[in-house]
């Protein structure tokens, strides 16, 4: 047996890399424009809604100008229009629900991450979901006949004993032994009550997703120095869980500023600039829209179009800024609001 | 070195025997408990709760004439905090009292939005529970009756039919489109796909009721149509489509890239590896995320306010006319103030609820399994 040699074959020798195809086959090509196609189709529907609202506007704005900003009054008989009054109150509603379902809405997250027994933690995160999937008008229904003549004896309190705030005011004698019922109903306060328990769940979940992220060796090191379980809570569970806390309540006021129905169930249409959340008489832009649809010719469907315009603007920018605190802070890397 | 010395024995290393210590006990040392409450806890809580309710009913039923259980909730709950914060100041110290009034705090909040919870629902059915009892309530429609007829004549069963077919038509536009658009998202890519999202996701906050004046203005007054099932469902997919696309693509991203390079490099096609690998390993999410789409759907009043009209009779043809929905006989029965006609709106509510709860367990049965905890 003799060793062989191999001799290397000089017309091989050229290394060149293996040709590799990228084309897409038949079928694959089919799927990429089939997909794209789709993905064009919803960009077509849901943009042109944005679009169609912007042209609507132009006739509008164009006018009233700026007027439309600032006028209170919605009388297209008169030619008067305005949403001034209406934003005042959509705001006014918005933040009456955010002060009943912040500081609710964090005790509930805090309860079912921190406090809840582990077995039951499950069922309350689904109980919460299920509140958020609860239809608006129910909670309509709620506030309207449930709270509303309890809520009026509450907003009396508020008026008489801390009735020298202004945003207390009521314009009539809360000490009167026949105290005019009326003059509490249907307000800002009763229907923010109502749109507060829808808000409550969606500002809920995103902090309690928040919390549970909240670094386990943080907290062992805050109690291994001995700290409470609230000195936990402050001192790890809060910082940490600070951008999904202001995400999630903002969320929320997204959702307050478009609610609609239970709005228009229980306020009485006012066109006032009023700041006084506790006396009847509101309006929203979503219940001015509801309300007066119906009757709009084709100019004050315009103006009903811009007011709307205005309103998804709003919660288009409150949104936006939430999903940017919660992505830019610490705990929201792999939270999805 | 000076350690090393002075432990250092001067005598020889020797082996000692530790003698038995006959006091030790036998059994193995238990574990300390280290969670948990102590009975004092326990009795400060108990005589809390029941200070806390018992003197807001003297205060409120008895002292002062509010006689409002909204009113006691609330006086109980500051009369709770208060006995708690004495109670344990009495017993422990500092850092301990301010441990113990947050707890109180923070469970009494929570305590509080269950109670709101339970009303809500518990008030629903209630007031429903009158007319629920009468069968005619499921089988009949409300043609020819009046609002002041007797609960045994009439019924809902044109609007749950409504919200069926209304529902139904907008499922079957969204789920494809939606879908769809989260594949194209999330397997295509490309910068398009950007814009597409960026798009989608800005329409998530388009409010429910501007999703009805859109189609509004656009079908019924500039192309037409007349209001009918056909715009409400029309109504109810621009509202839900963005919801479903956005949750789809949420579902569709965290499905591990791994599966889909494997798929890829056993030689299929990219169409096989969406169609066999990515949709059926995000199927119970995608499940979850279309249910609950159709769950906000089939309970939102505004976008069918202005689109279907409220027929009050049977009408299980979408594109003729007029359409009841459940959200809908709900909102006009309420605002007729008739004590019978509100009966109905809340037997209707009732099976609105009953409904949106049965679509919610449905959900949670197909997420379970492969989600668990989340």
């Amino acid at each position: 047996m003799s060793t062989q040699v191999r001799v290397d074959d000089p017309q091989v020798g050229s290394a060149l890399p293996r040709r590799l195809s990228s084309r897409l086959s038949g079928s694959d090509r089919a799927f990429v424009v089939a997909a794209r196609g789709v993905g064009a189709t919803v960009l077509l529907i849901t943009g042109g809604i944005g679009v169609f609202l912007a042209v609507q506007a132009f006739p509008t704005l164009r006018h009233y100008g700026w007027s439309f900003f600032t006028e209170t009054d919605w009388q297209p008989e008169a030619d008067r229009v305005g949403i001034a009054a209406v934003l005042v109150g959509t705001v006014t509603v918005a933040l009456v629900a955010l002060v009943f379902a912040f500081p609710l809405g964090l005790a509930t997250a805090l309860y079912i991450s921190e406090y809840a027994p582990a077995r039951i933690r499950g069922a309350l995160v689904s109980v919460v979901d299920l509140m958020a999937a609860v239809p608006s008008i129910i909670y309509g229904l709620w506030g309207f006949l449930l709270l509303q003549p309890y809520a009026k004896g509450i907003a009396r309190w508020l008026h008489s004993y801390l009735g020298f705030l202004p945003f207390f005011q009521v314009d009539t004698d809360p000490d009167a032994a026949l105290w005019e019922q009326t003059r509490y109903t249907a307000s800002a306060f009763v229907a923010g009550l109502a749109v507060a328990m829808m808000v409550l769940p969606m500002a809920s979940a995103v902090m309690r997703e928040v919390f549970s992220q909240a670094p386990l060796g943080e907290r062992e090191a805050a109690l291994a120095l001995g700290s409470t379980r609230w000195g936990v809570i402050r001192s790890v569970v809060l910082p940490f869980g600070r951008g999904g806390i202001i995400g999630g309540t903002m969320l929320g006021l997204g959702r307050a500023l478009g609610e609609t129905i239970a709005v228009a169930l229980i306020i009485s249409p006012a066109f006032d600039l009023k700041f006084q959340p506790l006396e009847i008489g509101t309006n929203t832009v979503s219940a001015l829209i509801a309300l007066r649809f119906g009757e709009a010719d084709d100019a004050q469907l315009s103006a009903l179009l811009t007011a709307g315009l205005v309103l998804f603007l709003g919660t288009l920018v409150v949104n936006t800024v939430a999903a940017m605190v919660v992505a830019r802070s610490r705990s929201g890397v792999g939270t999805d609001i | 070195m000076t350690v090393l010395e002075a432990r250092t024995p001067h005598a020889a290393p020797r082996t000692w025997v530790r003698p038995a210590d006959d006091q030790a006990p036998t059994a193995p040392p238990r574990r300390r408990r280290t969670g948990g409450t102590k009975a004092e806890d326990r009795a400060i809580l108990v005589g809390s709760v029941l200070a806390g309710v018992a003197l807001s009913w003297v205060v409120c039923f008895r002292l002062l004439p509010w006689g409002n259980p909204l009113a006691f909730v609330l006086t109980a709950f500051a009369v709770f905090l208060a006995v708690v914060t004495v109670a344990t100041a009495a017993t422990s110290d500092g850092p301990m009292v301010t441990d113990r009034l947050a707890a109180a705090v923070i469970s009494g909040g929570a305590a509080v939005v269950a109670i709101a919870l339970v009303s809500t629902v518990a008030f629903t059915f209630v007031r429903g529970a009158g007319a629920l009892t009468h069968s005619n309530m499921f089988l009949d429609d409300m043609a020819g009756v009046g609002p002041r007829d007797p609960l045994t004549n009439g019924g809902v069963l044109h609007a749950i039919l409504g919200s069926l077919i209304q529902i139904s038509i907008a499922v079957v536009v969204t789920v494809p489109l939606g879908i769809g658009t989260a594949v194209f998202m999330t397997e295509v890519g490309g910068r398009f796909s950007r814009v597409v999202r960026t798009v989608v996701e800005a329409m998530t906050a388009l409010p429910s009721i501007v999703a009805g004046l859109f189609i509004y203005a656009v079908l019924i007054l500039t192309l037409g149509v007349p209001r009918s099932g056909v715009a409400a469902a029309a109504a109810l997919s621009v509202m839900m489509l963005p919801i479903i696309a956005r949750a789809a693509d949420v579902v569709l991203r965290v499905v591990p890239g791994g599966l889909r390079e494997a798929s890829l490099a056993l030689g299929s096609s990219r169409w096989r590896t969406v169609w066999h690998v990515v949709l059926p390993t995000a199927r119970a999410g995608l499940a979850t995320a279309l249910i609950l789409g159709v769950a906000r759907g089939v309970g939102e009043t505004s976008p069918v306010l202005l689109t279907s009209g409220a027929a009050s009779f049977v009408v299980l043809n979408p594109t003729v006319g007029a359409m009841n929905s459940l959200p809908l006989f709900i909102f006009s029965a309420i605002r007729s103030g008739e004590p019978l006609y509100v009966q109905r709106g809340f037997a209707a509510a009732s099976i609105l609820l009953l409904l949106v709860l049965a679509l919610f367990v449905l959900a949670r049965r197909i997420a379970r399994p492969r989600t668990g905890r989340r």
